[in-house]
């Protein structure tokens, strides 16, 4: 093999190996993730069945933490769960059927409205849609 | 092997007229001289070109161009698209490093003065690409719709406002609004996908059959007759150029991946050292340290409207120096062109180092 | 246009000079000769008029001779105050003199119905209005803190009133040393409110509801409270603190003892932000008071602390394993929602303390344990897909290398046999 033969013959491999290593990302991009990704506004915050009447459940909604409320009517609610006041996270309160915030006693209603303490704003409301068997959260319009 | 090729060959000859085409091309020569160096950064600022096509079409496939899903959609493909975080980085580094390309490109272009008849056509081609692939760079900055592109974008938007006469209705064209929403990232997407790349790519065909049609220029008072083959010898140097810089962003995106930044709250109070991509700051800052008013005309508008007289006179060199036409030195347009690069520089490098110049 | 349209229109075009008698403003104002006269004056006597220009008063169309009587029709002085003239009160008859409105439902009503009638009554109650009627006439009395001809409503961001205000007002005379001489009382009070973390909210937060002066100590019928009374107080906005220590031992101690709840850790006017070093053995330790070390309570104090520093020492680790990953260009926004949840939890443990629960208080930091632990997974699966991320980039920059070097080769290649 003359060194004009090897040249080329090294410079189709290592051509081989670069078109590689640069095509693999590009592949591995194009595959769609198993994962069901939904559209960005809305998430699945749980199944039917899963909340009992007058109970709730955290979840994450985007970055920020949201809750689900199943009130005592039976009606699904959801609210952006960051306090108003300073931050904390609010729980719901089955006995009095509000949303309580432990840090410094604020209360909201099943609407999102303050009822008491210092919170200053209402609680962001979503919509929450029922499809077959899942609960779908997301913002409103 | 070979009597396989020689049959592709003859049968896309017979079809697409292949032979004469290849001919030219088998006989075309480039000059090698001391400052051939510099012919190279043409093809490399078509290579990333290229090469922001391919990742903008990937992450066409992940996008989102509204306001609820379009930071949620750079994060979903940065944390959660298998090498998504590669893909968007080498199109955001790539944006900043094209944009450096042209302007090297053009500057060389311009000392050598390679706009000398009968290449004035290719100058002027060329002055548009640079308005096109800042217009691309604006354009592409805000889909991230993150905070720093958001308040950027405002800011550039209002500058473009204060263009007298036209200012407010092109100001209006571009958000799709009075301010900066929904519409906007509509708008810049359409331009950014759609209309910019179809102009990019007739201004490219022009500007590259000129260059293919008229050969590099030969600089002024060149001694030597050396010229190299453009196939096979310019073009591999050319994909050794392309090669080596694709490794060097392929390093840049993995030690500094693109952020994501935080989403863009349009009711947040603008935060401090807002300032355009770093392409524009030199503009930007001209415009913060003119003076309000100048014999009772408003500062910002004398500039913008001298930034738009001098891009006119940039574009229309060619014409203009009349000694160079005339194959004879023209040092002050060497010095000119000199002035303008010193000035560029401070004012980008006045930008970072002195942010609170003109409050 | 018809007929009955034209006649239409006359009748009511016939009716349009009744419109001026319906603008109010259109009626010439008052004649007020006090306001005048004063207004000419200099120093102390123009000041009234200067300063009511802003006085919520006026707002209601209420003038000087509404509250010191005279006529103001009137432009000659001895007409003008004339036998309904009250004059300047005495301070010891400012409240009553403020009262005589301020405490009559019925006339308050026409002008704000919602707006209290029992300040006077409240104040009557108060340290200022017991002193008061013992003829000390150097205590607060209304115009102290509302001022007296540029008074404000307490909602308007300059008025002596407005919370963030408050602690001036009150300042005013309680952090006056020669004042307060008499009375014995410290005056400290607001130097140290202002170094509390209810300051901070107030002044840097603009957090309204952060509480004053008068949201422990009373507005009108402002006394000190006593020791039952300041754990009540904090109990307002701090009740999960406040229900924790009720039902833990130290209640029924504290009260034994007659120690006041809240006060005795975390201080009254000087509260600060606390922290895990007020627990036993701690630097700020506010067990030691009265459990001396050895003991089986300051054991167990000791150990709660044990605990939460190791959760803090975990969440430390964790939260520095997450900020690797991003300063090598690894997205963990994802584990980062999860550390505030871990977040919460010692939130909610820091509580929890208050109650002395601990089989609660372990259970709960079991929990954030768990949390912290599925944070550290995905940390350490950040970190390792930072290590991936290097791995390709050297084999990929290996191959391109490789490749460029093959090209050099061949362009030289090329360069020999064009030269030859």
């Amino acid at each position: 093999m003359n060194r004009r033969k090897f040249v080329n013959l090294y410079l189709g491999g290592s051509a081989i190996g670069a078109a590689a290593s640069l095509l693999y990302p590009v592949v591995r991009y194009l595959v769609p993730l198993l994962r069901p990704e939904t559209a960005a506004r809305t998430v699945l915050a749980a199944k039917t069945g899963e909340l009992a009447p007058n109970s709730a459940k955290l979840f994450k909604f985007g970055s920020t933490p949201a809750v689900l409320v199943n009130g005592a009517d039976g009606q699904l609610r959801a609210f952006n769960a960051v306090c108003t006041h300073l931050n904390c996270t609010v729980s719901y309160e089955s006995d009095t059927g509000t949303l309580y915030c432990p840090c410094h006693n604020g209360r909201f209603d099943l609407v999102g409205n303050v009822i008491s303490g210092p919170p200053p704003k209402p609680l962001e409301a979503y919509e929450v849609a029922v499809s077959g068997g899942d609960i779908y959260v997301s913002r409103k319009v | 092997m070979s009597g396989f090729w020689h049959s592709v060959r003859s049968y896309l000859d017979s079809r697409f007229k292949l032979e004469a085409m290849l001919a030219f091309g088998r006989k075309k020569m480039v000059p090698e001289h001391e400052h051939s160096f510099w012919y190279y950064l043409g093809g490399l600022c078509l290579f990333l070109f290229i090469i922001q096509v391919i990742t903008g079409l990937l992450l066409l496939l992940y996008y989102n161009p509204t306001v609820d899903g379009a930071h949620e959609s750079i994060r979903f493909i940065m944390s959660q698209v298998r090498f998504g975080w590669l893909i968007r980085s080498i199109h955001s580094w790539t944006a900043n490093i094209l944009i450096g390309a042209i302007f090297v490109h053009m500057f060389s272009a311009y000392f050598l003065k390679a706009y000398r008849p009968p290449r004035e056509l290719t100058w002027m081609s060329g002055f548009f690409l640079l308005v096109l692939f800042m217009a691309f760079g604006f354009s592409g900055y805000l889909l991230p719709w993150n905070e720093l592109s958001f308040f950027a974008t405002r800011v550039g938007t209002d500058i473009a406002g204060s263009i007298p006469l036209i200012g407010k209705a092109v100001k209006t064209f571009i958000l799709g609004g009075a301010t900066v929403t929904e519409a906007t990232i509509g708008r810049f997407f359409w331009l950014h996908i759609g209309v910019l790349p179809a102009a990019a790519l007739l201004v490219i065909g022009v500007h590259v059959l000129l260059v293919q049609t008229l050969g590099m220029s030969r600089p002024m008072g060149l001694k030597t007759d050396r010229e190299i083959s453009f196939f096979p010898q310019f073009i591999l140097k050319d994909a050794l150029g392309w090669l080596l810089v694709l490794g060097g962003i392929g390093v840049i995106c993995v030690f500094i991946p693109w952020e994501v930044g935080t989403k863009a709250d349009p009711f947040a109070a603008t935060p401090l050292g807002i300032k355009p991509e770093w392409y524009f700051t030199f503009m930007f800052t001209t415009l913060k340290i003119v003076p309000s008013h100048v014999l009772s005309i408003e500062g910002e508008v004398l500039a913008i409207l001298g930034f738009m007289l001098g891009g006119l006179l940039w574009l229309l060199v060619p014409f203009l120096d009349r000694r160079a036409l005339r194959e004879k030195a023209s040092p002050a347009f060497t010095a000119a062109g000199a002035l303008i690069v010193i000035y560029i520089v401070v004012m980008t490098a006045l930008t970072y180092l002195a942010p609170n110049l003109g409050k | 246009m018809t007929v009955r349209d034209l006649k239409k229109c006359r009748f009511a075009l016939a009716l349009t000079w009744l419109i001026p008698l319906a603008l109010p403003a259109q009626t010439p104002a008052r004649k007020d000769s006090c306001i005048e006269c004063h207004g000419q004056l200099e120093a102390e006597l123009k000041a009234p008029v200067d300063g009511f220009a802003a006085d919520v008063h006026k707002q209601f169309g209420l003038s000087c001779a509404d509250c010191h009587g005279g006529n103001p029709a009137q432009d000659d002085i001895t007409l003008a105050k004339d036998k309904t003239f009250r004059g300047t009160p005495e301070r010891a008859r400012i409240p009553e003199f403020c009262g005589s409105c301020h405490s009559d439902s019925g006339y308050m009503r026409r002008y704000n119905p919602n707006i209290r009638v029992d300040q006077l009554e409240l104040y009557w109650t108060s340290r200022h209005g017991e002193l008061l009627k013992k003829k000390d006439t150097a205590v607060a009395v209304c115009t102290s803190c509302h001022g007296v001809h540029g008074i404000q409503t307490a909602n308007f961001p300059k008025s002596m009133t407005f919370p963030w205000n408050i602690p001036e007002t009150c300042g005013r005379c309680h952090a006056n040393p020669e004042i307060m001489k008499p009375y014995g009382i410290p005056v400290d009070q607001v130097a140290q409110y202002k170094q509390s973390v209810h300051a901070a909210a107030l002044y840097d937060k603009k957090d309204l509801s952060a509480p004053v002066c008068n949201d422990c100590h009373g507005n009108h019928g402002a006394a000190p409270p006593e020791v039952k009374a300041v754990a009540f107080v904090c109990r307002q906005c701090h009740p999960s603190a406040g229900d924790l220590f009720s039902a833990s031992p130290h209640k029924a101690a504290f009260d034994g003892l007659g120690v006041s709840e809240c006060e005795a850790c975390h201080g009254n006017h000087k509260i600060l932000m606390p922290s895990d070093e007020m627990l036993a053995g701690g630097q700020s330790d506010v067990c030691v008071q009265c459990h001396d070390s050895g003991t089986g309570p300051f054991d167990a104090g000791l150990d709660m602390r044990r605990r939460l520093q190791a959760f803090v020492a975990a969440y430390a680790h964790d939260e520095g394993l997450l900020d690797q990953a991003e300063n090598k260009g690894v997205e963990a926004s994802e584990a980062r929602f999860r550390l505030q949840e871990a977040n919460t939890a010692l939130i909610e443990v820091r509580n929890l303390t208050h109650g002395l629960t601990f089989p609660t208080i372990e259970a709960r930091l079991a929990d954030g344990v768990k949390v912290l632990d599925d944070v550290r997974a995905r940390g350490e699966a950040a970190l390792r897909e930072a290590r991936f991320r290097m791995t390709g980039l050297v084999v990929a920059t290996f191959f391109i290398l490789l490749l460029a070097l093959a090209l050099y080769f061949k362009i030289r290649d090329l360069q020999r046999n064009a030269n030859s």
